[in-house]
């Protein structure tokens, strides 16, 4: 097991944001959390707000926080095409407290003219990067 | 032929709008290389994104889905890329023509405008102008292309309008910059089939395929404007540098041929007081 790896890549539309070998990658998408280890069934799915943990070939891991995107699996790649991706060292600590800060309000208020579904969503893309920098 | 001083004050003249044009040159030429790199950065998300649009559409046949098919709205939308200034040689005219080709009527044409001069154009062509955005192509992120997309998205889902464009200068190499229109929603069902017998891996697809179009779809449209951006933005500056070079050139050219003349003339001048000196003292022996 641990000799297989897999062809892994994130691109962003600015940049490629991580293109190596992986055993096995972690994330979340809109069907619940994966995990992918080589030769999974070629799939397509859409991503979800989360933490995506990637194995890299010599054991080692890293963690980077993936908002939104899709990915294409096949046996012995995975292509994630991510719209939002931040390694933990890229995330602003003062931004993600405003933002945090500015979502809770904003569900208390429940006012009518604002997306609660929106806010939501800031809610927890703010909360998972909170999570990123605490590691 | 014209006299020494009236020569002198236009070759002076031409001499400071080679400055200007050099400057601006060397200036696009910066703005070139960085808007190059991004057109190129962009390139491997935005292929990836059309390779699996397509897997997509080949593998899954017979969806029904509002944004592959054709709706009644005959409104087209366009967005519509050109430079928020002038001095790049025919590229935002070239945008404005290949727009008013396609021989639409102007009142069922809605331009998204991104850069003021071919919006200029436009609205003085009889066309209507629903939003400008002019201020995205200067530095063009994703973030900026995606808020474009949603607002175009919607009003294709209110039924403004029924068909979605998108008018931009391909970047095909420093010198090849070519205007294109193409046609973003509904998904052009033509070429799905054959391109997407290529795929020979049997894709499974969680949400189901209808689920993720409709997830898809919108990112599709925004990688698309995305990437049309720095393709634009690049041609643009590479459109000026083109432009500012053959300005210099001519400048130089037309300050060599007026230096000549203007040597000339002072030849001549200096020949004619010589003869005057000369006939006079032969007229006093």
């Amino acid at each position: 097991m641990a000799e297989e790896k897999m062809r892994l890549e994130i691109i962003m539309p600015e940049r490629i944001f991580y293109e190596g070998n992986a055993s096995m990658v972690e994330l979340a998408t809109t069907e619940g959390e994966i995990g992918v280890y080589p030769r999974h069934i070629p799939t397509t799915m859409i991503v979800a707000p989360g933490v995506l943990t990637i194995t890299q070939e010599d054991g080692t891991k890293r963690q980077a926080a993936l908002m939104s995107g899709f990915l294409e699996i096949t046996p012995d790649s995975v292509s994630i095409l991510a719209e939002v991706a931040e390694w933990p060292e890229e995330i602003d600590q003062e931004r993600v407290k405003r933002a945090k800060q500015r979502a809770q309000e904003r569900l208390k208020a429940k006012a009518a003219d604002i997306d609660l579904a929106r806010a939501e969503l800031a809610l927890k893309r703010a909360l998972i990067r909170e999570k990123m920098i605490q590691k | 032929m014209a006299s020494m001083i009236d020569i002198k004050r236009r070759k002076n003249s031409i001499e400071n709008t080679e400055q200007i044009t050099k400057a601006m040159k060397l200036v696009s030429t910066v703005k070139f290389q960085r808007a190059r790199q991004r057109a190129e950065e962009s390139k491997p998300y935005f292929q990836k994104m059309y390779q699996t649009m397509e897997s997509i559409l080949g593998t899954t046949e017979g969806i029904d889905h509002p944004y592959l098919k054709r709706n009644e709205v005959s409104k087209k939308g366009i967005i519509t890329i050109s430079s928020n200034r002038g001095l790049a040689g025919g590229y935002n005219n070239n945008i404005a023509r290949l727009i008013r080709d396609t021989g639409w009527s102007r009142d069922q044409t809605l331009i998204y405008g991104i850069g003021h001069k071919a919006m200029e154009i436009l609205a003085h062509q009889g066309y209507q102008i629903v939003s400008d955005d002019s201020d995205m192509i200067n530095e063009p992120e994703y973030e900026d292309a995606r808020k474009l997309g949603d607002r175009v998205l919607r009003d294709y889902e209110n039924g403004r309008i029924g068909e979605i464009y998108l008018a931009y200068t391909e970047f095909k190499s420093t010198v090849v910059h070519q205007p294109r229109l193409i046609r973003l929603l509904p998904i052009e069902p033509g070429h799905k089939k054959e391109e997407g017998a290529g795929g020979k891996l049997l894709m499974n697809f969680e949400p189901q395929p209808e689920e993720l179009l409709s997830m898809l779809i919108p990112k599709y449209v925004c990688s698309m404007i995305y990437g049309a951006l720095a393709a634009s933005a690049a041609s643009e500056n590479g459109a000026r540098m083109q432009a500012m070079d053959s300005a210099s050139s001519n400048a130089e050219e037309m300050i060599s041929e007026l230096e000549l003349a203007y040597n000339r003339a002072r030849q001549g001048a200096i020949t004619q007081e010589l003869t005057e000196i000369i006939s006079g003292a032969e007229a006093l022996k």
